[in-house]
């Protein structure tokens, strides 16, 4: 166990000064940098801010500054907001992304689980079909469309909550109503194949032979082993949905770090873009290293080990 | 059971795990909306973040609406876009329009310190300082020496401003500069508190170091969501401030601010979705505003076919300006003959250089257009190439590119085809004179004409035709240093009519502004320029 967790970590950090060099060099590839506009600056002006920010350093060195500053956790300062760090901006950001993610996440669990289980289990009666079409609709009403239509309905016709902003848990709602739907049908579609698959394993038809009851069958032995795929993407998901979304922030203007993964990049707002893609990375892998524990407590099966054996 | 028990613990996790960063979350309580009794409150969408409340290196629209609040220049402009007196109580101009004496009133900072002609000469030299790398820093090169010192070319010492005494301030200009009072009206040049500045150098990140002189004084900022400003009880014209309270929110989606507006949580709105603003107008829930602002597109002119100015006119000559604005772009601009919009003053006071200058300088004529054509050697557009419009990728701006291919196709029988770019990657290929045609928008940074004018000069870094005229240039020179108004607005009208005859640039419409109020907020001033929103001499009506 020790020696498997060791191996990860240390792949971990290699996967990490792979991705910040790759995102470093690329974004310094594209046009463009951090003071551009349509009214150009008079070319002392320009120097001035290069120097001030060591953009006219050799790049090389703007490598090195940028490892060892990032080593001591330092993300350095926003070029766009000079006056707010980086870190700054993740702290302010992330907590309310996350919140707005758990709450979806739990949303996405409970509707896409029991839509999933009872389709299975009401295979081709009426149950399945709705459950399986409003399924079809999740996967494909873009969550723009989505935020956009619940706004419409919810507040701007029956005025029941506010139309936008975050603060209160009414607010809450509607932004993790539109984040949710995509996820509820993804689970609810993988929830069902993957129960269908188990209730035909033997070892359902020995418990069955065995005499026990349809709802023991059921919660112990058919859900505990269908869920697996699940916990598989319960990783990513998380990892996406607590980062926040561009789109849904935009829509219910909340303050959280979604919209920063795609402004930083038109902003040409280095220091934003290495910060952004540096921590969605380490949060990535560590959900995907607790996926992978956690397939050990569920299924006995799963040995983890230092990969010899 | 056992393992029952085990998968508890995990799902006990996950809880916790999400409970955790609930908590982390703290602070985020309830705001309290509406409320009080009497309190008499503004709301208004601010629309984004601004980048930072420092006078020095803030650039941008939302930043300058809450400096305005804040802070108080020299002069304030009024609602007839004119100066009036801020900090300064009066002033004097010497004879050759190039030394101003201030003479400063007693005003108080928000934490207590008097304002002093040191806190604006301190001001104005971290402004042009080096060090600072202040994009708006040429704000501050009509004082003289000001772009030499921002160049490091002379010390801080020679600028020229100087606090004679605590109340005293005397500026003294490179050239004379007639608008010159009505730019200490905007943010860069308004004063920082010197002592508090060199104390703390982050004075600008915490609304509690964040002093001020204005009608109203900052007392919170949350990041992406709202800043709240509470009227200063130490401005000097307190009694004349009747809101007692400003809140400005960050919502950028322009459909969830008209669903604000129109379910009352905020009070003034801007740009609503282009589809809803004729309904807007005609319900009289939104008015339009003249903004000093023009779209044009620009030709290549060492480029063919453009490098023929026949041909660029016959281009011009060839679109229905009108017909893009009642069906592409509906927000009811003005078609543009011309360069200078309409709201800029001309030599006699109360004349508006638009109106006397004619916006007429040619006339859109298909068959004068394709005389001309022929004449350059395309009749009916045989033997152009292909032609390519650049421009940023944005729905807006395609739908008009779009427009004005199929009146090119038309009209001239030219082949035209559209390509879109990333902003950044379109700025860079336009800087490098990489296209044919491409859209632009300029607006204007002071309310004289000599802003939409100065950068057609030959060399200027946003002239990126690649056209040059030594007379056009004469003009524009003379314009800048002759003090005598009709003398200088004469000239620029002549440099424009030489712009137009040459026709680098293709005018196609002068912005508007649409804005929406509710009916008991009262005088609030939009400034043409920059189209701000000034709270000073706002009040409620119920």
């Amino acid at each position: 166990m020790v020696r498997y967790l060791l191996r990860r970590f240390v792949a971990i950090f290699l996967a990490l000064v792979f991705i910040s060099t790759f995102t470093f060099f690329g974004m310094k590839a594209i046009p463009g940098g951090p003071f551009a506009s349509e009214k150009k600056l008079p070319p002392k002006v320009e120097e001035n801010l290069n120097k001030k920010y060591h953009l006219n350093d050799p790049l090389l060195k703007q490598y090195k500054d940028y490892m060892f500053g990032l080593a001591k956790g330092d993300l350095g300062p926003s070029f766009k907001y000079p006056d707010r760090t980086v870190n700054d901006i993740i702290k302010d950001g992330f907590p309310v992304s996350a919140i707005l993610g758990a709450i979806s996440v739990l949303l996405a669990l409970s509707v896409g689980l029991s839509a999933g289980i009872i389709s299975a289990l009401k295979q081709n009666h009426w149950q399945d079909h709705v459950a399986m079409i409003l399924a079809t609709i999740g996967f494909s009403v873009p969550s723009f469309v989505l935020a956009a239509l619940l706004q419409f309905v919810f507040s701007y016709k029956l005025n029941w909550v506010v139309p936008a902003m975050w603060g209160t848990w009414q607010q809450t709602i509607l932004p993790s109503i539109s984040l949710a739907a995509l996820p509820s049908a993804t689970i609810a579609r993988l929830m069902r194949s993957s129960m269908l698959e188990v209730l035909q394993q033997d070892y359902i038809r020995t418990a069955k032979a065995k005499g026990l009851k349809d709802r023991v069958i059921i919660y112990r032995h058919a859900v505990r082993n269908a869920v697996m795929p699940i916990i598989t993407y319960l990783g990513p998901l998380i990892a996406a949905t607590f980062t926040g979304s561009f789109v849904v922030e935009f829509i219910f203007a909340i303050p959280g770090l979604g919209r920063y993964f795609v402004t930083s990049v038109f902003n040409r707002d280095y220091t934003l873009i290495m910060g952004l893609t540096i921590f969605y990375s380490v949060f990535l892998m560590a959900m995907n290293l607790i996926v992978d524990l956690s397939y050990a407590i569920i299924d006995p099966r799963v040995k983890l080990t230092g990969g010899k054996e | 059971m056992w393992r029952n028990r085990k998968m508890f613990v995990v799902l006990a996790v996950v809880l916790m795990f999400s409970f955790v960063l609930t908590a982390c979350g703290g602070g985020n309580k309830a705001a309290n909306e509406g409320n009080k009794t009497e309190e008499k409150v503004i709301t208004y969408n601010l629309g984004t973040e601004p980048e930072t409340l420092d006078v020095a290196t803030a650039t941008g629209k939302p930043e300058a609406t809450v400096q305005m609040a804040m802070f108080e220049g020299l002069t304030r402009l009024d609602a007839n876009n004119q100066p009036v007196p801020g900090m300064a109580e009066k002033w004097d101009i010497s004879p050759d329009g190039l030394v101003y004496t201030f003479h400063l009133r007693d005003a108080k900072w928000t934490n207590g310190d008097p304002v002093t002609a040191e806190d604006f000469e301190f001001a104005w030299k971290r402004l042009l300082n080096p060090d600072t790398a202040a994009e708006y820093s040429y704000q501050a090169f009509y004082i003289k020496n000001g772009e030499k010192y921002n160049a490091g070319e002379v010390s801080a010492d020679e600028v020229g401003v100087k606090a004679l005494d605590a109340k005293t301030l005397q500026v003294t200009l490179e050239t004379p500069t007639p608008y010159f009072l009505s730019l200490t009206a905007f943010p860069n040049l308004y004063p920082v508190n010197k002592k508090v500045v060199e104390a703390n150098p982050d004075w600008n990140t915490k609304v509690e170091t964040l002093v001020g002189n204005g009608p109203f004084k900052i007392i919170n900022w949350e990041h992406q969501q709202k800043i709240e400003l509470v009227k200063n009880p130490d401005y000097w014209a307190a009694d004349d401030v009747k809101i007692d309270k400003i809140i400005m929110t960050m919502v950028e989606s322009e459909d969830t601010e008209l669903s604000m507006f129109e379910s009352g949580q905020i009070d003034i709105a801007e740009n609503p979705p282009t589809q809803e603003v004729r309904r807007l107008l005609d319900e009289k829930i939104a008015t339009m505003y003249p903004d000093l602002g023009i779209y044009y597109y620009m030709f290549n002119v060492k480029q063919e076919p453009f490098d023929d100015p026949r041909v660029r006119k016959a281009f011009a000559m060839a679109i229905n300006r009108q017909a893009i604005i009642d069906n592409v772009t509906q927000a009811f601009q003005k078609p543009a003959f011309a360069v200078v919009p309409y709201g800029i003053p001309d030599a006699v006071p109360g004349e508006d250089f638009r109106e006397k200058g004619g916006n007429n300088y040619f006339t859109e004529d298909v068959a004068k257009a394709k005389e001309l054509l022929a004449e350059a050697g395309y009749p009916d557009g045989k033997g152009l190439p292909e032609i390519k419009i650049l421009y940023n990728t944005n729905e807006g701006h395609q739908k008009i590119a779009e427009a004005i291919m199929e009146m090119w196709k038309k009209n001239l029988g030219a082949n035209v085809t559209l390509t879109n770019q990333e902003w950044q990657v379109y700025l860079n290929t336009r800087a490098a004179g990489d296209y044919q045609v491409a859209r632009a928008g300029w607006g204007a940074d002071y309310t004289d004409a000599m802003t939409f004018l100065d950068m057609w000069m030959t060399g200027n870094g946003n002239n990126q035709t690649n056209w040059g005229n030594p007379e056009y240039d004469r003009l524009i020179k003379e314009a800048k240093s002759n003090p005598d108004p009709a003398v200088r607005i004469k000239a620029m009208h002549d440099a424009e009519k030489i712009l137009m005859d040459e026709m680098p640039i293709m005018p196609i419409y002068f912005y508007t502004n649409v804005n929406m109020y509710k009916p008991w907020v009262k005088g609030v001033i939009v400034p043409m320029v920059g189209g701000y929103q000034e709270f000073r001499w706002a009040y409620i009506e119920k």
